[in-house]
């Protein structure tokens, strides 16, 4: 039996969680359950493959109320990688207003923060924080999957 | 005057439990995935948050949009009410039959595809226009697949079919149940809209059925929404369990009696979801227009149900 065998092979792939982090957003108050939708406005993909590994069966974001969303009217928490760019701004502004209040706002990785290595490009507009107000950011280029857990767990108070 | 609690603690019990059961579900999965998982009472969490957001109305809808999760609310509350689950012994025996409980599953199908379409986004329409073959091909099945019972008991009362049942057990596994049993849980897939006929968990908007409708909803609506889905599941859920594993099922509305009723329905549902929810890991989603080969051969197996009940009988 191929699955079966494999499932019983793999067993649990989940890394043991580390403590709650301390810092947190009580203003939230989101109660253990974070909805979130993710734009790429710009990002090499390299920030993309690190979220996606945060909701992957090591890291399991699942396990801390954290759910990737189809559409912004159900999230509320925007995570947002790359520098925007000239194009992205106008889809990112709109994702933004889309969402229920209140929404956060994750900058997930360097280009998010400050452009990174696309600063001054010709196609770039500026940060996330020039187009949407940021709540909390990740550094790292690309930030590792436990540093995007860590920071969604923060607001999500579990 | 005891039918009615009855009928309340039912419905109670249904909405409280429908969420758990997709959080049970959805660690079944998670296990099976490798994953750790989320909490049994995550689903809940997420509800009691949504309550407290504020909902959207979108600028191009109308009064559909915002009546929906309510009509999809008030008709699963009602089957959840009046369907045979703890006791077999409504208050509305004789109104609250097959055809009745059906069409209230139909009515919220349809207000949730009307809302789809009230959107004026072009997922919504999509979703709708999805969701209403879906719900043409498998309504007759729904019909048919409890007919083959009915023919038995003589009647279309769903308590009269699942008191019959748990009088005489024996009688309920005949060749003619099995197929009833197959189309039940074929068109039981199909109304709740789990794999393989939609995926609850997609991000892809190509592929929705459910979702695809739902993607405009926000706050206190969402969480209407889905928790109405939630019942609908756990009501379908619940009518396959009592209708063809029909012992615990309450015949006199003695308290230890309903008690032990809630407490065989709990782990009717469990069992029946734990083994959707693996079985939902080994199979994918079918293309869309396969989907209604799966439920023409559903509609026969009901068809074939019908047929063997009243030749073999």
């Amino acid at each position: 039996m191929g699955l079966i065998g494999k499932i019983r092979d793999a067993g649990r792939v989940a890394e043991p969680a580390p403590p709650q982090p301390e810092q947190g957003l009580p203003a939230a108050g989101l109660g253990g359950s974070v909805q979130v939708r993710h734009v790429d406005a710009g990002s090499c993909n390299g920030c993309e493959i690190e979220v996606g590994q945060a909701f992957g069966p090591t890291y399991d974001a699942e396990r801390h109320g954290v759910r990737l969303v189809a559409s912004p009217r159900h999230a509320d928490v925007l995570t947002v990688t790359g520098p925007v760019t000239v194009n992205m701004a106008g889809p990112l502004r709109a994702t933004y207003e889309a969402m229920p209040r209140p929404g956060l706002v994750v900058a997930v990785g360097d280009c998010a923060r400050d452009c990174g290595v696309f600063a001054g490009g010709y196609g770039v507009l500026g940060p996330v924080s020039d187009v949407v107000p940021v709540d909390v950011q990740v550094p790292g280029c690309p930030p590792e999957p436990a540093a995007i857990v860590a920071a969604l767990r923060g607001v999500s108070g579990r | 005057m005891i039918a009615w609690i009855t009928a309340v603690a039912q419905a109670v019990l249904v909405a409280a439990v429908a969420p758990l059961l997709i959080g049970f579900m959805r660690a079944v999965r998670a296990r099976l995935e490798g994953r750790a998982g989320g909490r049994l009472v995550q689903p809940w969490r997420d509800l009691r948050k949504l309550l407290r957001k504020e909902p959207i109305i979108p600028a191009d809808a109308g009064m559909i949009f915002t009546a929906a999760p309510l009509v999809l609310m008030a008709t699963s509350v009602l089957v959840a009410a009046a369907a045979p689950y703890l006791s077999t012994g409504g208050p509305l025996s004789g109104v609250a039959d097959l055809i009745v409980v059906v069409g209230l599953l139909l009515l919220g199908t349809v207000a949730l595809a009307l809302a789809g379409l009230d959107t004026g986004t072009a997922f919504g329409g999509m979703g709708a226009s999805r969701e209403m073959t879906i719900a043409a091909l498998v309504e007759p099945t729904l019909l048919l697949a409890v007919f083959a019972l009915s023919t038995r008991v003589g009647s279309t009362d769903l308590g009269a079919i699942v008191a019959a049942g748990a009088a005489d057990p024996a009688a309920v596994f005949t060749p003619a149940s099995a197929l009833a049993a197959a189309a039940l849980a074929i068109a039981t897939l199909a109304e709740a809209g789990r794999l393989p006929v939609d995926n609850p968990a997609t991000h892809l908007e190509l592929t929705m059925v459910h979702e695809a409708m739902v993607l405009e909803y926000a706050g206190r609506d969402l969480a209407l929404v889905e928790w109405a889905s939630a019942m609908r599941l756990t009501i379908l859920l619940g009518l396959l369990a009592n209708l063809f594993i029909p012992w615990g099922v309450a015949s006199s509305p003695h308290p230890a009696a309903l008690a032990v009723g809630a407490a065989v329905f709990v782990v009717k549902l469990a069992v029946l979801g734990g083994l959707l929810a693996a079985g939902e890991v080994f199979v994918a989603k079918l293309r869309l227009f396969r989907v209604p080969e799966l439920l023409a051969g559903s509609f026969v197996l009901g068809l074939l149900a019908v047929v063997a009940s009243a030749v073999l009988a």
